[in-house]
């Protein structure tokens, strides 16, 4: 499950580094501004999204994390979003988060016998709700896969900086 | 010849108490005094520290506390700060080490807070000082589950656990082996809310519908219908503070095994065959009724797959520490109650979540200055007292709360 493991094959070809970056773009701003629709049409069907505790995160089968949620879960935790009765975002926390230090990281073999693409990015976000101000900030791994033409998001791990703390609820997509 | 009226009898009433007690920072310094640091409080699990020369640093109140176990496999609690210039000795959050040693001069604790060695002696004209860690006087346990207090001497932990014993003892059942351990790690939950606010609601059977409809909703879950005003469990003060939502009557009446967790037994065929080899007759029982959803006074609460440690930070902020029950010998649920666990609970669970934007709002809401009471008389037209002595309310009546206050008040008033 380490980024380690993964970067033993290397980059894929054919990934256009300004096409990359305009999708993680993309998905940060659909994140913050919570068009979950769309963030959720960016998912692939074996997706992957994971906030790990205590550092980059022990084997999460066995261990706790914020979030480890397959597409099934993704779908529930959207869902919830929607109703508009998932207090811990409603209303929505007002957010914007600048990505940096993107990096291709090497290639992860998918289950279509191909290559996804693992991209690593640094982040900084800014939470504004009643509670008050919040930063938030740490690396995040992505993997990409083509698709019809089309990048989608395989695999998303947020390791917070401050992930060994007490953090406060985190109700908005991180 | 009047009686003398507490503080507490004026703030703490059989069906009201007052907001001033979860804003008054006096009030959470009494508390920190009389409750924190001499009533029996839920620190961690001896599995955090299996071996000799386990470690991991806890929360007792506001102290930083290193729950040891030693050579012989004794249990310490040992606070976080040198004898010498009040350094902390322990930076790391688990580990394992016979000693700690201080960064600042160098001075050596025994994992039993014995102070072994300090550099350059001649400066003190001898080589023993009758220095040590400080240490928690009274460390105990009960089924692993370990509980510190700062008073040299009072209730035994078996006493001050009273019917809740039963509880954690109904949570061991669970495991093939009779044992639980908590290795998943914990997750932070960080508050901003007094801490009573949790442990009142941590048996408050009248808020699920409300506040976790949007996720009862969308995944059709059943626990909504557990907590209903038809509903047949109900809600016990365990004395002592404690109490629990039994919700047995509930699972009786549908006499399937594992519905409690969400299952069948076809889906875990393992598990169901170990529990029957191990309890016989009673595994039927045991199977159908499943486990507590038991709060311990003041900080331990129990629900069902999930264990909860409480911890104050200020009148306005505590932290929530949480993680997922592993049953010894049930290898088939650990990981189902992992991710369940995960899915529900911490800073972005999708029960919890929620439950801590509540109790946000709460606090909050009690700077409002009228009214100046919060109700807790839900279901007092409808106690009654059961066959052991307890008095038990409805499903979603604030008898537990009730008990709550009782405890808290005798704590309070005491000197």
């Amino acid at each position: 499950m380490t980024a380690a493991a993964h970067t033993q094959i290397p980059v894929p070809d054919g990934f256009d580094r300004h096409a990359v970056e305009q999708f993680l773009y993309r998905e940060a701003r659909l994140a913050d501004e919570g068009d979950y629709d769309a963030w959720e049409a960016l998912w692939t069907d074996d997706a992957l999204y994971w906030v790990p505790i205590d550092g980059a995160g022990d084997d999460p089968q066995q261990q706790m994390s914020v979030i480890y949620d397959n597409r099934n879960r993704i779908a529930t935790r959207l869902k919830q979003l929607r109703t508009g009765k998932r207090y811990a975002q409603a209303p929505p926390s007002n957010l914007r988060r600048l990505l940096s230090n993107i990096e291709f990281l090497g290639g992860s073999a998918n289950p279509d016998g191909d290559v996804d693409l693992e991209v690593g990015a640094n982040f900084l976000g800014i939470e504004s709700r009643p509670r008050g101000i919040r930063l938030w900030g740490g690396r995040t791994t992505y993997r990409l896969r083509r698709h019809d033409g089309e990048l989608r998001l395989a695999y998303k791990k947020v390791v917070l900086v401050d992930n060994d703390k007490p953090l406060p609820t985190l109700g908005f997509l991180i | 010849m009047t009686a003398v009226v507490s503080q507490y009898d004026r703030l703490i009433k059989r069906d009201k108490v007052h907001g001033s007690l979860y804003t008054d920072p006096a009030i959470f310094a009494e508390e920190l005094r009389k409750i924190w640091y001499r009533s029996w409080v839920f620190v961690g699990h001896e599995s955090e520290v299996a071996q000799p020369g386990d470690y991991a640093r806890k929360r007792l109140g506001l102290q930083d506390v290193i729950m040891t176990r030693d050579r012989d496999g004794q249990l310490h609690l040992l606070l976080n700060r040198c004898a010498h210039r009040g350094n902390q000795v322990c930076s790391e959050a688990k580990g394992n080490a016979s000693a700690f040693r201080c960064p600042y001069h160098g001075w050596t604790y025994r994992n039993d807070g014995e102070l072994v060695g300090f550099p350059f002696f001649k400066g003190y004209g001898q080589r023993k000082l009758d220095l040590a860690l400080g240490r928690v006087p009274r460390v105990d346990s009960y089924r692993g589950f370990v509980f510190g207090s700062f008073a040299s001497d009072g209730p035994t932990l078996l006493e001050h656990l009273g019917g809740a014993a039963g509880e954690i003892e109904r949570l061991v059942r669970l495991s093939p082996e009779g044992r639980v351990e908590l290795t998943a790690g914990w997750l932070q939950h960080r508050t901003e809310a007094n801490w009573k606010l949790l442990a009142e609601n941590e048996t408050d059977g009248y808020h699920p519908q409300f506040v976790h409809g949007s996720i009862f909703g969308v995944t059709g879950s059943p626990i909504g219908a557990l907590y209903s005003d038809n509903s047949t469990a109900v809600t016990r003060d365990l004395g002592n503070g404690h109490s629990e939502n039994d919700l047995r009557p509930e699972f009786r009446k549908f006499a399937e095994p594992m519905r409690w967790f969400g299952t069948t037994e076809s889906r875990v065929p393992g598990y169901v065959a170990a529990m029957r080899a191990k309890h016989g007759a009673d595994a039927e029982r045991i199977l159908i009724e499943g486990g507590p959803h038991v709060m311990v006074f003041p900080n331990l609460f129990i629900a069902e797959i999930q264990v909860f440690n409480i911890q104050p930070v200020a009148v306005d902020q505590c932290v929530q520490y949480s993680t997922a029950v592993q049953l010894a010998g049930a290898a088939e649920l650990n990981r189902r109650m992992v991710s369940q666990c995960v899915g529900s609970v911490g800073p972005a669970g999708m029960l919890l979540a929620d439950d801590t934007e509540m109790y946000e709002r709460n606090q909050a809401g009690l700077e409002s200055l009228t009214p100046e009471w919060l109700d807790v008389r839900r279901g007092l037209n409808r106690e009654a007292v059961d066959e052991n002595g307890y008095t038990v309310g409805g499903a979603t009546d604030e008898t537990g709360m009730r008990g709550f206050w009782r405890q808290y008040k005798s704590l309070m008033e005491a000197p």
